[in-house]
């Protein structure tokens, strides 16, 4: 089959078309954001709220609300807890973090398992790519770019809370506030993501693509470009080899991010492992040339 | 030279620059300082003398209002403190231990981000806040290094980076921690210099500092911390051995005798 019908094929079914919309949109929203998780060391936190909306997820179904507003209540509250215990007892934050989301992750399990309904425990944790109705899809659409504006609009000012956020208390900003907006934007971004890849793997889509930009570029303005760029490509080359390998989707899509990241960690011309050395022989075969 | 002082004329110019009064600030049940006042003339650079513990960033802490004071009050060229701040009045300088140098952003990107008080929603940089970080980093004559990376610049540079935030900022309280912990000695010479015209122009420097043998050079007057102010005078007197003792313990006194 030629190269052209290869691609094109998967695009001839809506529900493959619907699952590139999808995909395309929470990586691009979670590569975005992920450039600040990286910077900050908020990793722990984009996995505990990923799976901390777990719950929020069932009792939606459950209630028949949207997926999203039960996510989002429970993704911000996981916040909320997380920063209570933390300050208001003598538990460090990663433990905070921990003990909060495998809890909150422990109820959504319990409540899948004891609510009788049609709701797939596999489909929550490791997304239903192929099961976007179109309702799915205009939601996932709609907070996409909601999160993806507010991303873009105030990325002076989260880069500035990542960098120095004594100074931007300095100036009259408000750091708390800033703090809160980035993890509710978190909040926001998971419940984007979870269609696509699932609760389990949504923080690999908030982590790799900006730990892969930031190994390419000193410029966070680039970094920025960079990150979602190679989210988006990862999903579609994920998605497509899903498809001719008949494998699940969100995995595949993971894979292709975490192969991107070890060539880049191998190989990218200032911060690769060998990459760096090729870079320096190189000028120093310049150097000895030009003397 | 365009300096953006973005008038501020609500502090009347005969305000000290700063004034604390019984200051006391607990950490849970840590007392961190305890009844602290201090008035700080226009002009005048002052050196911040303690050992680690004894309060030094928990007084930079409060002058900023990132830590809640228990009880006393700041005022700020004539302002309480938050007005001040939205007035971008003070510029601080961060410990070096305090900043992550791997962070991907420039000098100049650094510099402008003492312009973001005075910018839109999202922070879009216009023409004036150009040329305030331009003018700025030729103050601190980093202009040439200005698209270097922060992280990859000397520790006396990266230091002058930030005052350079500061005077883009339009800072007139400048606070500087540690400024000279891992800055080799040409490094702070000329930051010593640049503090001192900076001073000249008016501006006021409180700045802490563990170089006590720098110290005659760079203040006019020293402060001796532990926990409440044990001295505030000359840098001369706060340096004699035994004033030191006071606030340091004997080990040091004999070095500072040297």
């Amino acid at each position: 089959m030629p190269l052209v019908d290869l691609l094109l094929e998967p695009l001839s079914y809506d529900f493959m078309q619907r699952a590139f919309l999808v995909t395309v949109t929470a990586a691009i929203v979670c590569g975005v954001l992920s450039c600040w998780l990286v910077l900050i060391g908020w990793s722990l936190m984009g996995d505990a709220v990923s799976h901390a909306v777990l719950p929020g997820v069932v009792l939606a179904y459950l209630l028949g609300t949207p997926f999203a507003v039960g996510a989002l209540v429970f993704g911000v509250a996981a916040v909320a807890l997380i920063g209570l215990v933390r300050s208001t007892s003598r538990v460090k934050e990663d433990a905070a973090i921990g003990v909060v989301f495998t809890t909150l992750f422990a109820l959504g399990i319990v409540l899948i398992s004891v609510v009788p309904s049609q709701t797939d425990l596999g489909h929550i944790l490791f997304g239903n790519l192929l099961g976007v109705s179109v309702a799915d899809l205009a939601q996932v659409l709609g907070l996409g770019v909601v999160t993806l504006a507010i991303l873009v609009l105030k990325r002076r000012d989260l880069t500035l809370y990542a960098f120095d956020p004594t100074h931007a208390n300095a100036i009259g900003l408000n750091p708390k506030a800033l703090g809160a907006l980035l993890l509710g934007l978190l909040a926001l971004t998971v419940v984007v993501a979870l269609q696509a890849v699932g609760v389990v793997l949504v923080v690999a889509m908030l982590i790799i693509p900006g730990a892969t930009a930031y190994l390419l570029t000193d410029r966070f303005a680039r970094m920025l470009v960079i990150s979602p760029i190679i989210a988006a490509a990862c999903s579609i080359v994920g998605i497509y080899l899903s498809y001719y390998l008949d494998a699940a989707s969100g995995g595949m899509v993971v894979l292709t991010m975490g192969a991107v990241f070890t060539l880049v960690y191998l190989f990218a011309p200032q911060h690769g492992v060998i990459g760096r050395r090729l870079t320096t022989a190189a000028r120093r075969r310049q150097v000895t040339a030009n003397v | 030279m365009t300096f953006t002082r973005t008038g501020h004329a609500a502090g009347a110019a005969s305000d000290p620059a700063l004034v604390v009064r019984g200051l006391t600030v607990h950490y849970g049940d840590v007392l961190a300082l305890d009844d602290v006042s201090i008035t700080l003339q226009r002009g005048t650079i002052c050196g911040l003398v303690g050992m680690n513990g004894s309060g030094k960033s928990t007084l930079f802490k409060a002058i900023m209002g990132s830590v809640k004071p228990d009880r006393g009050t700041v005022t700020i060229e004539g302002l309480p403190p938050k007005r001040a701040r939205k007035r971008g009045i003070v510029g601080y300088v961060p410990q070096s231990e305090d900043v992550d140098w791997s962070f991907p952003l420039s000098v100049y990107d650094v510099v402008m981000m003492g312009r973001y008080g005075f910018q839109n929603f999202t922070r879009h940089p216009r023409h004036a806040d150009r040329e305030a970080v331009a003018a700025a980093l030729d103050r601190v004559e980093l202009s040439d290094l200005a698209g270097r990376r922060i992280g990859a610049l000397s520790g006396g540079q990266r230091k002058r980076a930030f005052v350079a935030r500061g005077l883009a900022q339009g800072a007139e309280v400048l606070l500087l921690d540690e400024p000279f912990a891992g800055v080799d000695r040409r490094s702070e010479a000329t930051i010593t210099e640049l503090l001192r015209e900076l001073a000249a122009d008016g501006r006021t420097v409180l700045v802490s500092s563990h170089d006590l043998e720098g110290l005659p050079r760079l203040a006019d007057e020293a402060i001796l911390l532990l926990r409440r102010v044990l001295m505030h005078s000359t840098p001369d007197e706060v340096l004699r051995p035994e004033n030191l003792a006071r606030a340091f313990g004997f080990d040091l006194t004999g070095r500072a005798g040297e």
